[in-house]
């Protein structure tokens, strides 16, 4: 057997891999002729079409109730879709009459339909351009129905296949999983297609748009489905099949683990739980934290509500948006961090006019520039106070460089106060106010600062950006941002271990809290609080679950005996296989 | 004859999900129901029609009912549109 590794590169539709014998799912050919007929078979011609329809109807009918039962309601209001499609008068109007004018209802349907279809091209908006095959979808079964062909379906599989196929449509999808297929393949589709909302529902790997796959394979060779970088590889050498179904192990085995996670505690082998928290930027993204079993928001990025807007958010745009987050979260705390914008960016939005800075990454950013504009930082103070009644809100200044700065807003924040008591707006008076450690001298003097505040949050993008000096988004230096560097090592131990002689807790909400690879190290730093985004929370919390604390603080000691990246490299590799 | 402006407000626009109630809520009026977008005009009873607008977040649309429940119509198409078809 020929063993070539053909990469074919499609569109990744839904994410996964799987290795399996491909069942191509072969075109209806239909085979009708354009014919002329004579008025007396007019009403018999229309007789057929509202049969063919009737019958089409059964069927997504049906279909409904099976997407409804496996998928739920939202699937099943695709099969409405279709079903107003069916009697949708534009198409039965224009087909009704091509009929009258003489012509056959097969030819009928599929020059309406085609025309349609046409017009749907010249759509630029991808997502209602794709509804082409909505329509073309439902054409097909009345063609099928008119020509009495019965239906093809998918229960011929005995083994566990990938099936290859033009189209697929969503009924075809929800058969899939009865039969356990490992994956699909088509040839039409983009990411947003029916077709591949199902597929990613039901956690099958999909790849869709590569073009004339029906004809590059053959039905039973072996191929594999690459969901996660969209490719098909076809002629696989018995290395590569090895590699994959090694991943899809590892793949169904995580699954399995990370799922069963959800509802346990982030607790180490001897007892110590941390809390896992989520980053979010507005109140959706509440649902996905929960799911995902976040105990807290460790970072709300109120930026987010002076976006797209002409005019700077009031006091009560705050209250709202941060009342609704603490109401959700109930009973978890809810870090939120106040406007962290720059000058910059206020300017580009439209919001203000604020002077051009020559480097604004160093310039009027976060609570330097709140402190310079008040009544705009008061404003949302004020709604975070009053938002406070409803939950576990936490207030948390940014980029926080001298005592001088905190203490300039709590003055702000206590102004806030004595004018929502004058208002009559209740608020709670005790809200925990932190900061975020994230400029180098906040973090040579977090032990000033952590007698200033309640907690402390590390931000680790620019932490260790300002470090190093490095722009992470410049490709030429980038190589040069490496968060186990022995100086940042010794930064976030001198913030945590000063934080915890204040008695104070103290978080993390950069991206190093959410990389598995860092939290054994974080965790015998003694981080009491690791903040991500949601879909990590699984990953971070099932490594936490594997270790003791003893253990972690002993592969912090040993790294901090380290000298260069590469032997932090060999200590974290010996660690592994201990 | 009655008309109203409406606005698209849910994230994903008048998409083949959203659509359906508005086909659905349509139908039940006897006036014929038009939605116009620029140029285009099309009967709000046909799912192809809404589908062919392409309307997506921000769209503004006028809505035009002429018949005996015009006015109702109009009024119970304007809130499912600010509803944004009960969606985000």
């Amino acid at each position: 057997m020929k063993q070539n590794n053909i990469i074919l590169n499609g569109v990744a539709a839904s994410a996964g891999v799987a290795v399996g014998k491909v069942f191509l799912l072969e075109e209806d050919v239909f085979s009708y002729s354009k014919s002329e007929i004579t008025p007396d078979k007019i009403e018999s011609e229309i007789l057929r079409l509202e049969n063919a329809i009737e019958k089409t109807r059964e069927e997504l009918e049906s279909n409904k109730n099976e997407l409804n039962k496996v998928l739920g309601k939202n699937y099943a209001k695709i099969a409405d879709a279709h079903l107003l499609i069916l009697k949708d008068s534009m198409i039965r109007d224009r087909v009704i009459d091509m009929i009258k004018k003489g012509n056959n209802v097969e030819y009928s349907v599929h020059k309406v339909v085609a025309d349609l279809s046409k017009t749907f091209d010249l759509i630029d908006d991808e997502y209602f351009r794709e509804r082409k095959h909505d329509l073309l979808n439902v054409a097909k079964k009345v063609l099928r129905n008119l020509l009495g062909k019965t239906k093809k379906t998918l229960s011929d599989l005995e083994e566990d296949s990938i099936i290859v196929a033009k189209n697929l449509t969503p009924a075809d999808t929800v058969t899939m999983r009865e039969n356990l297929v490992k994956g699909f393949v088509t040839e039409i589709g983009g990411k947003t297609s029916h077709t591949a909302l199902v597929a990613q529902g039901l956690e099958i790997p999909a790849v869709v748009g590569l073009k004339d796959i029906t004809h590059k394979v053959k039905q039973g060779m072996t191929i594999i489905v690459d969901g996660n970088l969209g490719l098909v590889i076809l002629e696989p050498s018995e290395e590569t099949i090895a590699n994959y179904e090694r991943e899809y192990e590892i793949q169904i085995t995580n699954r399995r683990e990370l799922e069963k996670l959800k509802d346990l505690p982030a607790v180490t082998l001897d007892g110590k739980e941390v809390v896992l928290g989520a980053n979010i930027e507005n109140s959706e993204e509440v649902k996905s934290a929960l799911k995902h079993g976040a105990n807290a928001i460790g970072l709300y990025r109120s930026e987010f509500m002076f976006l797209s807007r002409t005019t700077m958010p009031t006091e009560e745009e705050h209250f709202q948006s941060y009342s609704k987050v603490a109401k959700m979260m109930m009973p978890y705390d809810v870090i939120i961090r106040t406007i962290d914008l720059g000058g910059d960016k206020i300017a580009k939005l439209g919001l203000m006019d604020v002077a051009r800075e020559e480097n604004p990454f160093m310039g009027l950013r976060a609570i330097r520039f709140c402190l310079k504009y008040p009544e705009i930082f008061k404003a949302q103070l004020k709604g975070i106070l009053r938002a406070s009644v409803y939950g576990k809100l936490k207030i948390m200044y940014p980029m926080i460089s001298r005592v001088s700065e905190i203490q300039e807003a709590n003055k702000i924040l206590e102004q806030a106060k004595k004018e929502l008591i004058q208002e009559g707006k209740p608020f709670k008076n005790d809200i925990e106010v932190g900061v975020m450690i994230e400029v180098p001298s906040a973090a040579i003097i977090s032990d000033l600062i952590a007698k200033e505040v309640d907690f402390l949050s590390i931000g680790t993008n620019d932490l260790i950006q300002y470090t190093m000096a490095v722009d992470r988004v410049n490709a030429d230096v980038a190589h040069l941002y490496t968060p186990m560097h022995p100086a940042i090592l010794r930064l976030l131990k001198q913030i945590i271990d000063s934080a915890h002689e204040a008695g104070k807790d103290v978080g993390m909400c950069g991206e190093m809290a959410g990389d598995p690879a860092y939290t054994i190290v974080l965790l015998g730093l003694g981080l009491d609080e690791f903040s991500m985004s949601a879909v990590q929370i699984p990953k971070v919390k099932k490594i936490i679950r594997t270790v003791t604390r003893q253990k972690a603080k002993n592969l912090v000691d040993n790294l901090l005996k380290c000298y260069t990246i590469k032997e932090f490299d060999t200590v974290m590799k010996k660690f592994k296989y201990m | 004859m009655k008309e109203k402006k409406v606005k698209i407000i849910n994230k994903a626009g008048l998409h083949a999900r959203a659509a359906v109630p508005v086909v659905n809520l349509a139908s039940k009026f006897s006036s014929t129901i038009q939605i116009i977008k620029d140029d285009s005009i099309v009967d709000a009873k046909s799912i192809m029609g809404l589908l062919l607008l392409a309307a997506s977040c921000g769209t503004e649309l006028l809505i035009r009912a002429t018949g005996e429940d015009e006015e109702l119509a109009i009024q119970e198409l304007e809130q499912l549109f600010n509803s944004g078809f009960g969606e985000e």
